[in-house]
């Protein structure tokens, strides 16, 4: 197996963007990867998107896009793993250029989700549940986390300032993130301790608060990989080296879990990672996790190793996990501020990490001396999880 | 022009009495301090404004809240709407959104728009709680009639209090109206309605002052941006 580089990346600003298609956004992310890249050519492209078909009635997405991109007759296919959509498009092309099959691969993931209501938006996630035991009953992810939510904090011991002081965090950095959808930051006395975050701040799935949600976004990111003995002749960036990847699958209802706390796709593919890499958690300098909702955040910086059980909340309230703290978790905004166009996710998160370890990003934003990055990409709610453990290379 | 008063009293409608609005203040999300208070006849040429470049704004149903409010706030100015109130919502003197509504009669209200400039904020719906709150405890009605022109203001309005379908055709269009009751309105009120009373003097004065309009553009961008804020 060959080692495996990132050579370009690309993405456009997550938010509402009504004017493009979803073929549009891709291709606009794309085009910005090939730039970055310096290629004109790819053997393959993996795309993400898990609605096309849904909420746009267009399907077959890679194949319309290699050829808005004039990139035939390059491979072209569409991966759909839910929200992990982007993280598995990304294993794919890895995998494709570690195996010797392909050279230069273009995956891009975007998704379309403001073309409809919120309410048809979190529907149309919900039809990952299972379609007989779950999804009949009305469930939602946010249902889900928020039952998660209440388990986790009675095991744990987290609390809703915990919670709060992640979204402060995430739309703080948010802000500051010229691609993110939410650039407001917020306040602990309004969501939290004014009485007048009642309404500001209303519970959506109790006990997660309305600042407790990622929003429903549009967008798109792209990333080209080639193997590393070919970067040099490639392109002139500096290559982030994927050092490892895993991928981890749980029971499909979350009744079926033994215990329903326990992510344990999270771990396992967190693991593959980790020992593929032959790395340790402690090694990472910047982690870009799925916190779809706070929670999230918490959950998987524990699952993953980063902190013990029961740690990980108090190491968000002692700014541990800040710019400038231990371990910088969702420097981007994350999932809560970035927004979550949720093919697109997983390939955001590797471009995040790849400007990180290029140390190209402006001083507010940028972990000094990055040298290792992490991501989760949470597909279901936990039954198919994918990560990353990715290198800053030499030039 | 001379006005001539005796054709002019007739040309006006009739006009109940109004009690005004005490102003409030709301901490928001972002920890701002929105003053909620009513303006007066005379501050109507400032806010249209505000309301002018709405008007082009074909997203989100901006434009027609835009044009019908413009003209709604014209007649207020000129007399040619019955018992119209309208408050605006403050932070810093500018103008962040503004709620206006009419007494139809002493027992209904009928709302009329919501226009939200900064989002993102739960501005819109802080104000729209203000203006249920005018209608039923301070104007004393008994219920307020309502519709949306957009799927947000379905959301804020009709899922999140609740409202009561009728088949009473609203002044907005013909389109059924949902009914806001006594009982409805204080049974939401603790989730719904927010702000402190009386207004801290300074924050007061701040307001009173000057209502500080955005340029056109910065209005375009709060409430057209590409990111949708």
């Amino acid at each position: 197996m060959r080692d495996v580089a990132i050579i370009g990346v690309g993405m456009i600003p997550f938010g509402r963007r009504d004017e493009d298609t979803l073929v549009d956004m891709l291709a606009y992310a794309s085009m910005k990867a090939l730039d970055d890249a310096g290629v004109d050519a790819v053997d393959a492209l993996y795309v993400a998107n898990m609605g096309g078909g849904v909420i746009q009635r267009q399907t077959a997405i890679a194949s319309a896009l290699v050829d808005r991109l004039s990139l035939l007759p390059a491979a072209a296919d569409l991966v759909e793993n839910g929200p992990a959509s982007g993280g598995s498009a990304v294993k794919n092309g890895v995998l494709a250029v570690a195996s010797g099959y392909y050279d230069v691969v273009l995956v891009a993931g975007g998704e379309k989700m403001r073309e409809v209501t919120g309410w048809r938006a979190t529907d149309f996630v919900a039809t990952l549940t299972h379609p007989e035991t779950e999804y009949p009953y009305g469930i939602t992810l946010p249902g889900m986390a928020g039952m998660f939510t209440r388990l986790y904090m009675e095991k744990y011991g987290v609390t809703r300032e915990m919670l709060v002081q992640i979204a402060i965090k995430n739309q703080t950095m948010g802000a500051l993130n010229p691609y993110a959808h939410v650039e407001m930051m917020i306040t602990k006395e309004g969501v939290m301790d004014s009485p007048h975050s009642v309404v500001n701040n209303p519970p959506a799935a109790t006990p997660l608060h309305l600042y407790d949600m990622c929003p429903v976004s549009d967008g798109a990111a792209a990333v080209i990989l080639c193997p590393l003995n070919r970067v040099k002749e490639l392109t002139k960036n500096l290559p982030v080296v994927v050092a490892g990847f895993g991928q981890a699958t749980d029971t499909h209802t979350l009744a079926e879990r033994e215990d329903p706390t326990d992510l344990k796709a999270v771990t396992l593919a967190a693991q593959q990672a980790f020992e593929r890499a032959k790395m340790k958690p402690e090694e990472i300098s910047v982690a870009e996790l799925h916190d779809a909702f706070t929670i999230l955040e918490i959950a998987e910086s524990e699952h993953v190793g980063f902190f013990k059980k029961g740690e990980g909340g108090k190491a968000v309230l002692e700014g541990k996990t800040r710019l400038g703290g231990q371990l910088p978790i969702n420097v981007s905004g994350g999932l809560k501020a970035r927004g979550h166009p949720v093919g697109a996710t997983g390939v955001a998160q590797i471009v995040e990490l790849t400007w990180q370890l290029r140390h190209e990003l402006p001083k507010e934003r940028q972990v000094k001396g990055a040298k290792a990055g992490f991501s989760i990409n949470f597909g279901g709610f936990g039954n198919n999880v994918v990560a990353f453990v990715l290198k800053r290379g030499e030039k | 022009m001379a006005v001539d008063m005796e054709l002019e009293l007739m040309l006006r409608p009739p006009a109940l009495p109004m009690a005004p609005y005490p102003s409030k203040v709301i901490t928001l999300a972002n920890g701002k301090k929105m003053v909620v208070r009513e303006v007066q006849r005379e501050d109507i040429p400032t806010l249209l404004k505000a309301v002018h470049p709405t008007i082009f704004i074909h997203k989100d149903f901006y434009d027609i809240v835009g044009s019908r409010l413009y003209s709604e706030l014209v007649g207020m100015y000129t007399h040619r709407t019955a018992n119209e109130f309208c408050l605006v919502g403050q932070i810093d003197g500018f103008l962040v959104g503004m709620v206006n509504s009419r007494m139809y009669s002493a027992k209904t209200g009928m709302s009329l728009h919501t226009l939200a400039i900064d989002r993102g904020l739960r501005v819109g719906a802080h104000l729209f709680a203000a203006k249920m709150e005018h209608h039923i405890e301070y104007l004393g009605q008994e219920e307020v009639l309502i519709v949306a022109e957009s799927p947000i203001g379905f959301r804020r309005w009709m899922i999140e209090y609740g409202l009561e379908p009728t088949d009473i055709p609203h002044e907005l269009g013909g389109a059924l109206s949902f009914r806001l009751t006594r009982q409805l309105y204080f049974e939401t009120k603790s989730r719904l309605v927010a702000g402190d009373r009386p207004v801290p003097q300074e924050l007061l004065e701040v307001a009173q002052r000057e209502i500080v309009i955005a340029s056109e553009a910065d209005i375009r961008e709060k409430i057209a941006g590409l990111k949708g804020r």
